[in-house]
């Protein structure tokens, strides 16, 4: 398992692995904003939160479609399918990997990037928290939505209708959590029920994912 | 330590293409498979590896034994000869990689990135990974795909010494390797599943 987790690093941190891609997605988009809504500073503030988390979600979206396609077509999934390794504990694995080169340096980014959204000084800790608590379950949802179309030929798009619509809750929560954050409210409950759905995600995603990678490499 | 196949059935996206397949493969000996392009070959291969359910019959002795090596080889483009290797050895609890190398005549390659390869001394790489999984059964379709003379002939001592250590070695191929191994034709097991297909479509009409 540690053996895929470093060859996975691995390949992101090569040249054509992608790392970077999802950060500079988010950062382009995120001071794409200023100029199109204006530069009111109320007004930026008052939305931070959500346009982070969104760019966030679309940037961790963006770079799902190579997280088993790369594999699925070199033969590597084919293998991995026959080693003595669980074909669970490697999605898991995967999901992890993706998470380490995708959502983690959208979380250390964020608090960056909330600058230039005018963010309230008191909403930086609970937006970088609310990042960390939700981008585990945007990887294993993607990791799970990637195995369902990994067969299909450009089957990028469909899995983009697949997943985002999975995304939903852990939109509405981390928003909600790093929206209240920003403005001094409590945010115990959207961060408990965040953390929830990215518990059961990285409980229980892993097994879908590998049923759905079975019924494809048949 | 024995494969042995009774009576398998295997379909290829829901259509039946083999029946009636029934082999028994003991410790040191290899069996060679030949039929017709899309006879189903490599549909056989890949439900002994465990990759696809048997539409009926039976298969004892392939659980954790097999070593697949299809179409493709398994190894990332960005990574060298030997950074591919060391992983898939990894993946099956294993460290030593040296043996296959040298089996391979890969030494000289092993920090090339395999992008950078030929397509053969890519395939002997892919060769190189089923050694490296110390796994008994050797399911090979193919092998010699883009293989040179020499590099059959590295391949086909590679499966010698292989069966000599006691594995077992399960090749789809249309050359002749020089192997001392039996074979198996599946024509004709072909013809009855088309046969009984065809029956089929005659009486619905």
């Amino acid at each position: 398992m540690i053996a895929l987790l470093v060859r996975d690093l691995r390949l992101a941190f090569r040249a054509g692995g992608g790392f970077g891609l999802g950060l500079a997605f988010f950062l382009i988009l995120v001071v794409l904003v200023p100029f199109s809504i204006g530069p009111q500073s109320a007004l930026l503030a008052s939305i931070a939160p959500g346009i982070l988390w969104l760019g966030a979600l679309l940037a961790c979206l963006l770079s799902l479609d190579r997280l088993l396609a790369l594999d699925f077509e070199d033969g590597t999934l084919d293998v991995l399918a026959t080693a003595p390794l669980p074909l669970e504990a490697a999605l898991a694995v995967k999901g992890l990997a993706h998470w380490i080169t995708t959502g983690l340096p959208l979380v250390l980014a964020a608090p960056v990037l909330g600058v230039l959204l005018n963010l309230p000084a008191q909403g930086f800790g609970w937006l970088v928290v609310s990042l960390v608590l939700g981008t585990p379950a945007l990887s294993m949802i993607g990791t799970f939505g990637a195995a369902l179309t990994v067969g299909i030929k450009r089957g990028g798009l469909l899995m983009s209708l697949l997943v985002l619509p999975l995304y939903v809750p852990t939109l509405i929560f981390g928003a909600e959590a790093a929206r209240r954050g920003a403005v001094g409210m409590a945010v115990e409950t959207p961060l408990l029920l965040l953390a929830g759905i990215s518990l059961g995600a990285i409980a229980l995603l892993p097994f879908a994912a590998a049923a759905a990678l079975r019924m494809t490499i048949r | 330590m024995a494969l042995s196949l009774s009576d398998l059935a295997v379909a290829r996206g829901g259509v039946p293409v083999l029946s009636g397949v029934s082999f028994t493969l003991d410790a040191g000996q290899a069996l060679v498979i030949r039929g017709p392009n899309g006879s189903g070959k490599t549909t056989l291969l890949r439900t002994i590896a465990g990759l696809q359910p048997a539409l009926s019959g039976s298969i004892e002795g392939a659980d954790d034994t097999v070593a697949y090596a299809g179409h493709a080889d398994g190894l990332k483009a960005m990574l060298s000869v030997a950074e591919n290797l060391t992983f898939w050895a990894a993946v099956y609890g294993r460290r030593n990689i040296d043996a296959a190398l040298a089996a391979y005549a890969l030494a000289p390659l092993k920090d090339r990135l395999t992008g950078t390869l030929s397509a053969g001394q890519k395939r002997r790489a892919g060769l190189a990974r089923l050694m490296v999984t110390g796994r008994p059964i050797w399911v090979l379709d193919e092998p010699t795909v883009s293989l040179d003379t020499h590099a059959v002939g590295l391949f086909a001592d590679a499966v010698r010494a292989h069966l000599r250590a006691g594995g077992m070695a399960l090749l789809a191929t249309h050359i002749d390797l020089g192997l001392d191994a039996d074979v198996l034709d599946v024509t004709p097991l072909l013809a009855q599943a088309n046969t009984l297909h065809g029956a089929s479509d005659e009486a619905f009409l």
